[in-house]
């Protein structure tokens, strides 16, 4: 399936990353020599951009084809992933500009930063390498750094950007320290090769020594407990459209990553890797669910609901089969577009003297704005899994996958922390709801209506046309075996 | 042979005892340089090893320009150090719990080292022999075509830490002087000499 190609094609494939980075280097540019009044119109330069390399990841045909003595790798499954980035990042941009005004922020490095660090997150996706991952991981949360940090006036934004920085500089130790150990006892970085090698060699205590420090690495990335302390913190620091994007595309992109090197390189020994991911996948869905309650904070609790998501997302990785891989596709699409849509409500919160992230300010919003109120109702809803919103789907897929391989003890605990969960989202909605109104929000600029319209459109209505998604998903997740 | 042992031990103990140092050392000044003891040292295990390109890399950029860059950080901020990291070797003995724990854990994974054959034919690119290749010719060969991809995507990982230390450190104040070398070469005489006619005796 996977064929070798000649040194010119390898430029043909990765002929969207190169577009990319290209493309971010000449708005750089254009940025320095225009200044800062020149921000804005590098903002929808950025946005135009990414919509041109998510045309070519569509055109290109991904059918296995490998580049660069195969460390990048393009199928049916990076094109998926890729579009899903690529999707996140622009509605990120798309979003910001009206936060980016008032908190006087608009510099032209933010887009820049948005675009080399989704440059970072397609390379993780497309990555077959050991080497390339890394390259892929650092570039990504380099610029995450950065944009974690960006509010330079503001003493939490900086300890955000700090915080992350020190924690992913030591998770980034220990994912070098497993590979290190593969590479050693394999013989090679290569995806196949560290699989043929394991085939050969069995399960040694070495491999799987280097394969516990490397998902220790990883689960960092994801956010996946216990390795999650960095992200309330990180969440409720960063400035708030750089929050929505923590929380969209790189989870999707680390997630995909983190799929692809364990199916592909690591199938014959999955017994070893399932317990880890079956503990960590637990204990993410049971702190994101408890740990939520007592929030104030929506930012935090966000924070906290992602660690939870993450966690039943990885429900789908233990299953470890084509079903489960196509249940994680399909939690991570629905996923991004929740995400969004909810951020787009957060991003709204503004009074006149300023943004507002205290859960109660919520308060009576169905009164003073009942468009914005419902629709954030239902995206609420479809985070807590309520049928017949999109957020059902995704859970029951992952739940099913886990079901099928066995996994009952799994699914059943999926299943009852999914309840805790939907505690504290129905707190958010009685807020709404029920409560006395609070002062009104400023009216929401036309960008945010436009991304909570679509999101909360696609939300409700996924049940009535769920085929393509679920089609899509399926072709991608068989590309991985 | 012998004396290559030998060698190896010196530079081994004096690297480890210069990394224990940096942590310790009371002077931030004094950390810095046994950070470049370390860094010799390390030079010096490359070139036991044949990797003498390696090694001069190492003394060059990490000693003649990032440990000198540190001197200079460490000497210019106005940062206790002392105070920084006051109870720091307080947290020595959980610390080397954790080394002992782990080291024993690796004793245990190289005891069950196996090479079969399948592993060693699966080394795609094995060194060159030395005598045939010199390293920086063996570097040279593969790193612009095996490794461009690495090459170009950690010189974009240098931009965007280039991009991200500007972003955040560099804030555009009103009022600050700046060189603008067109208003500086098209300055006249006139502009920016006075001549003033003394009479003797009188000053100004």
């Amino acid at each position: 399936m996977i064929e070798q190609t000649s040194p010119f094609a390898n430029y043909l494939i990765a002929l969207p990353e190169i577009t990319l980075v290209v493309g971010a280097m000449i708005l750089l540019m254009l940025g320095v020599f225009r200044g800062r009044d020149a921000s804005e119109l590098v903002s929808w330069l950025a946005i135009v951009l990414l919509v041109l390399v998510a045309g070519l990841v569509l055109i290109i045909p991904a059918t296995g084809k490998v580049a660069f003595d195969g460390a990048f790798l393009i199928d049916g499954f990076s094109r998926f992933m890729k579009l899903l980035t690529l999707i996140g990042s622009a509605t990120v941009i798309f979003m910001s500009f009206d936060y980016m005004r008032h908190a006087r922020l608009m510099k032209f490095e933010y887009p820049v930063l948005i675009l080399l660090a989704t440059l970072g997150m397609m390379m993780m996706i497309s990555a077959n390498d050991l080497i390339a991952l890394y390259l892929g991981i650092e570039l990504q949360s380099l610029a995450l750094y950065v944009l974690a940090a960006f509010r330079t006036d503001s003493l939490r934004s900086s300890e955000a950007g700090l915080k992350y920085f020190v924690l992913g500089a030591l998770s980034s130790g220990m994912l070098l320290y497993g590979s290190s150990l593969i590479y050693g006892f394999t013989g090679t970085t290569g995806f196949s090769g560290i699989a043929d090698g394991i085939s050969a060699v069995g399960p040694n205590l070495g491999i799987i020594l280097g394969l516990v420090f490397f998902m220790a690495g990883l689960a960092f990335k994801v956010s996946a407990v216990p390795f999650h302390m960095w992200t309330p913190d990180v969440y409720e620091g960063a400035p708030t459209p750089v929050t929505a994007f923590f929380a969209a595309a790189p989870k999707v992109a680390a997630m995909a990553m983190f799929l692809r090197v364990i199916l592909s390189a690591f199938p014959d020994i999955t017994h070893q890797w399932q317990q880890i991911v079956v503990f960590i996948s637990i204990a993410s869905m049971v702190l994101g669910a408890f740990a939520a309650i007592g929030q104030k904070d929506i930012k935090r609790l966000m924070a906290y609901s992602s660690i939870g998501h993450m966690g039943f997302a990885l429900v789908g990785l233990a299953a470890g089969d084509a079903t489960g891989a196509q249940s994680v596709i399909i939690y991570l699409a629905i996923y991004l577009v929740m995400n969004l849509g909810v951020f787009a409500c957060i991003l709204a919160m503004r009074r006149s003297d300023g943004m507002v992230e205290e859960i109660d300010e919520l308060a009576g919003l169905s009164r003073n704005s009942p468009m914005m109120a419902f629709l954030l109702a239902m995206l609420l809803f479809s985070l807590a899994g309520i049928p017949p919103l999109a957020g059902f789907f995704a859970k029951f897929y992952v739940f099913l996958a886990a079901i099928n391989a066995g996994l009952y003890t799994l699914a059943i605990i999926g299943v009852l922390s999914s309840v805790v969960g939907a505690y504290y989202y129905l707190r958010i909605i009685k807020i709404m709801y029920l409560d006395e109104p609070a002062e009104k929000f400023e009216p929401m600029p036309g960008a945010l209506k436009i991304v909570l319209g679509a999101s909360g459109l696609l939300v409700i209505l996924f049940f009535t046309y769920p085929a393509p998604l679920v089609q899509a998903a399926n072709v991608a997740a068989k590309s991985l075996f | 042979m012998l004396i290559a042992d030998l060698f190896f031990y010196l530079f081994a103990s004096v690297c480890v005892a210069a990394a224990f140092m940096v942590i310790s050392a009371r002077n931030p000044v004094h950390a810095v340089l046994f950070l470049i003891l370390a860094f010799v040292s390390a030079a010096g295990l490359f070139i036991l090893l044949g990797a003498e390109f390696l090694a001069l890399i190492l003394i060059v950029v990490y000693v003649g320009a990032v440990a000198v860059l540190f001197l200079f950080v460490v000497m210019m901020l106005d940062v206790d150090f002392a105070e920084l990291r006051s109870g720091f070797l307080a947290y020595l003995p959980i610390g080397a719990v954790i080394g002992i724990i782990l080291l024993i854990e690796l004793v245990l994974v190289l005891g069950s080292w196996v090479i079969t054959p399948q592993v060693a034919a699966q080394i795609t690119t094995p060194v060159p022999p030395l005598n045939e290749v010199s390293n920086i010719k063996a570097l040279g060969l593969v790193l612009y075509t095996k490794y461009v991809y690495f090459f170009q995507a950690a010189g974009i990982v240098l931009l965007i830490a280039m991009v991200g230390a500007i972003v955040l450190t560099l804030q555009h104040k009103p009022g600050i002087k700046r060189q603008t070398i067109s208003v500086q070469v098209g300055r006249k005489r006139e502009q920016s000499v006075e001549i003033k006619q003394v009479e003797s005796g009188k000053g100004l």
